[in-house]
């Protein structure tokens, strides 16, 4: 090859190299964006179908699982964050007493996306409602207006947190349905760990998942149904 | 004419005010300071009290500052001379307690440092996002206003001008009072009533704020306001406050009506401990009936009488605010009605509240800005009003 | 031959090599997934805000561009984190040009592998 070949050839390199990087971050979204991970799908819904005679009283297992899974502290301060958890009710005119885990119902129409100025409050196509701690700016009207008190504000500093679950001081924050796992086909830590299988995770909108199946069939109610939000976690036994 | 030693001493009392104000702005953006290192943990608000002191302040601020501007409505909307006159004076009153407010309310979000999102991501359903268009749109409306007042070739927008704040602080006060009635899951708020209940409470409270302060510029200028004028202004507040007191009547009776919602009633009416006792002697017998009496009592309702008056109306606001913001939080939320609830995330249980002094401060802070911008304006700017003899019209 | 080795030693050699005062940054496991390192200097904050929109707000997942896959490599060999130290890959560059890091106030600043290692090893 002569030298004046590979001059000519480097010049024309260096100039589709500087073409290709004026032009590549327009490039590389499109490509992020059409590329392998298409996003989710508004074919599906996740829920829950929790069966409260399954459940036992003084059993946190869900607690405990959600608890290591996102990293949260377990302490039960005013002020620590608790995503899911136990409670006990007794009905007063019957006396009939229930057990029953509590976290965010992932509502159709979720009053803290309603309410959130900024959008941080969302919805995914799904249906699982997620706080964008990019964007939210800690005004906590999401906790104000959220009838099933899902939501915790983080009022200290954190360290360590799981690098599938960011959370961070001054921002919002409440169940996501172990979202990073249910993206990897896993099912959230609660349901996992319960050890009389009483919360069944699935696809709503599937017609042949068991979650689906078992709805149609079984009586099961929403919490606080005369709102009308359509929340995705049932109760079986209520 | 005032002699030259006690002119001095005034210049060095204004200083020693705005200094004294400085600092206490300054122990607010203090308490902004640790809030934001150490996060809310040191605050007294929780994840039950979610909204707390900063909020009580706030929202004083806020409503006092559209309810001022009836003053210059009166005045610009309805042609009242001696309205007019002091249209400049309550426009500057509610620029200064608008930023006030905004500020402390700002101030106390989580990430405060992320403001600039909720301008670059606008949630068209929300109530707050809504509020922010309002309180700037306010803002920008009054300044016009002023300008169309202070300057002699403006002066013909003046009425278009006047109108227009007229009609944006009906909006704003609604906005305000939205925030809540749209609350719907909670038992204290999700009110239709309440945006009415907002406009007519920031009637009295501006009026109260408008009469301490210019109390005091005529007392700073050595000048007596026209008696005709402050019986005029006296009845104005007495009918403002009978109203207010009405409205937060009816918000109560109708709760106490539907059944669902008596658990509540009894809660902040009787049981609640310091909110009942903040309600009856804070709110009913300070903020009302005793500045009621000093306006209707025959022999009372003089200048004193008025000033205290006016002084009473507005601890009453904040005693009123304090139960309506933090007891409404505290009376827990119903998830399962007909049910006892008890969790480790305090279902069925009153939240417990400590306001600490980092809250406190922030809002302190808050009305030394109103002070400060109050302050200064007043002194640089012609903002006495000047009465011509009064003529009733 | 020798000029495209030549050019190539030009295109990954930093910059700033000759800078006396420039910063001793740990790499990590380091090497070249996304784009050229020029590049990456002057626009991974671009792609890193597109990306965690399309992660979070729509689901899409792409380890390649997404933060933990940045950590993943750029973690350092010793101590698995891209912000414990002062010359750690994230906090070196932005100590050194004084630009503010956000993400970590939030997201972890450990490598995957290790961040679970040590939370199962509990």
């Amino acid at each position: 090859m002569s030298d004046l070949d590979m001059k000519r050839r480097n010049f024309l390199k260096t100039s589709v190299g500087a073409a290709a990087v004026a032009i590549a971050p327009g490039m590389m979204l499109f490509q992020v964006a059409n590329g392998s991970s298409e996003g989710v799908s508004a074919k599906v819904r996740w829920g829950m179908l929790i069966d409260t005679n399954q459940c036992k009283t003084g059993c946190n297992d869900c607690v405990t699982a959600c608890n290591k899974e996102n990293g949260l502290s377990g302490e039960t301060k005013a002020t620590d964050a608790q995503w899911i958890r136990k409670i006990e009710i007794k009905d007063i005119s019957s006396g009939r007493e229930v057990s029953l885990p509590m976290m965010c119902q992932h509502c159709e129409h979720p009053p803290c996306v309603d309410v959130c100025p900024t959008n941080a409050s969302m919805k995914r196509a799904d249906g699982i409602v997620l706080v964008d701690k990019h964007r939210c700016i800690g005004c906590r009207y999401c906790i104000m207006a959220c009838p099933y008190k899902a939501r915790s504000f983080v009022h200290e500093p954190l360290h360590d947190q799981n690098p599938d679950v960011p959370r961070g001081k001054g921002t919002v924050e409440s169940c996501t349905l172990c979202v990073h796992r249910v993206d990897q086909g896993l099912q959230p830590a609660c349901a996992e760990a319960c050890p009389n299988k009483a919360i069944l995770f699935g696809d709503l909108n599937d017609p042949q998942s068991e979650i689906a199946k078992k709805v149609r069939t079984v009586a099961s109610v929403q919490v606080r149904a005369d709102l009308r939000l359509n929340p995705g976690v049932r109760y079986q036994g209520l | 004419m005032p002699d030259l030693a006690s002119l001095r001493f005034k210049n060095r009392m204004y200083y020693v005010l705005l200094a004294a104000a400085g600092l206490v702005a300054l122990a607010g953006l203090y308490a902004v300071h640790m809030m934001e290192t150490h996060g809310h943990i040191i605050s007294g608000m929780n994840n039950q009290i979610v909204w707390g002191m900063p909020h009580v302040f706030a929202i004083f601020l806020i409503v006092a500052a559209s309810g001022v501007l009836n003053v210059a409505s009166i005045g610009s909307v309805f042609g009242k001379a001696i309205y007019k006159a002091r249209a400049p004076l309550a426009s500057l009153l509610s620029i200064a307690m608008l930023a006030g407010g905004l500020t402390v309310l700002m101030l106390d979000l989580g990430r405060p440092d992320r403001i600039i999102v909720a301008a670059t991501n606008f949630n068209p359903t929300s109530v707050f996002a809504w509020n922010v268009v309002l309180y700037s749109g306010m803002f920008s409306l009054v300044v016009v206003y002023l300008w169309t007042m202070m300057e002699r070739r403006m002066n013909p927008w003046n009425k278009a001008a006047g109108l227009a704040v007229f009609v944006w602080r009906f909006v704003l006060t609604t906005g305000t009072g939205l925030i809540f009635a749209f609350l719907t899951a909670r038992q204290a708020y999700g009110s239709a009533l309440l945006p009415p209940m907002f406009i007519v409470l920031s009637f009295a409270w501006g009026l109260a704020v408008f009469h301490v302060v210019q109390a005091n510029i005529y007392a700073w200028n050595e000048k007596a306001l026209d008696p005709d004028i402050l019986r005029r202004k006296k009845n104005l507040l007495g009918v403002f406050v009978v109203g207010s007191l009405y409205m937060v009547a009816t918000y109560h009776f109708t709760n106490l009506y539907f059944a669902h919602q008596s658990g509540f009633e009894h809660f902040i009416l009787r049981d609640g401990g310091i909110y009942p006792a903040l309600f009856w002697w804070g709110y009913v017998v300070l903020g009302n009936l005793l500045p009621l009496l000093l306006i209707y009592v025959p022999g009372l309702g003089k200048s004193k009488c008025v000033m205290l008056a006016s002084m009473l109306v507005i601890a009453g606001a904040f005693a009123l605010l304090y139960v309506f913001i933090i007891g409404g939080q505290a009376y827990p939320l119903s998830i399962f009605p007909g049910y006892q609830a008890s969790s480790s995330f305090a279902d069925g249980q009153i939240g417990s509240y400590q306001p600490s002094m980092y809250e406190v401060m922030l809002g302190l802070g808050g009305l030394a800005i109103a002070f400060i911008i109050t302050t200064v304006s007043v002194r640089v700017l012609n903002f006495m009003p000047q009465d011509k003899p009064y003529i009733s019209d | 031959m020798k000029m495209i080795l030549f050019i190539l030693l030009l295109a990954v050699s930093p910059v700033w090599a000759a800078d006396a005062v420039a910063p001793k940054i740990d790499i990590g496991r380091g090497g070249e997934c996304v784009k050229d390192p020029q590049w990456m200097r002057k626009n991974h904050m671009h792609l890193l805000k597109h990306q965690r929109d399309e992660t979070l707000r729509k689901g899409a997942r792409d380890d390649k561009v997404s933060l933990k896959g940045c950590i993943e490599c750029h973690a350092s060999t010793s101590d698995d984190s891209v912000t414990a130290r002062a010359d750690s890959f994230c906090v070196a560059c932005h100590h050194y040009e004084a630009v503010k890091i956000d993400c970590f106030e939030c997201h972890s600043g450990k490598r995957k592998s290790a961040w679970l290692q040590q939370r199962n090893a509990k």
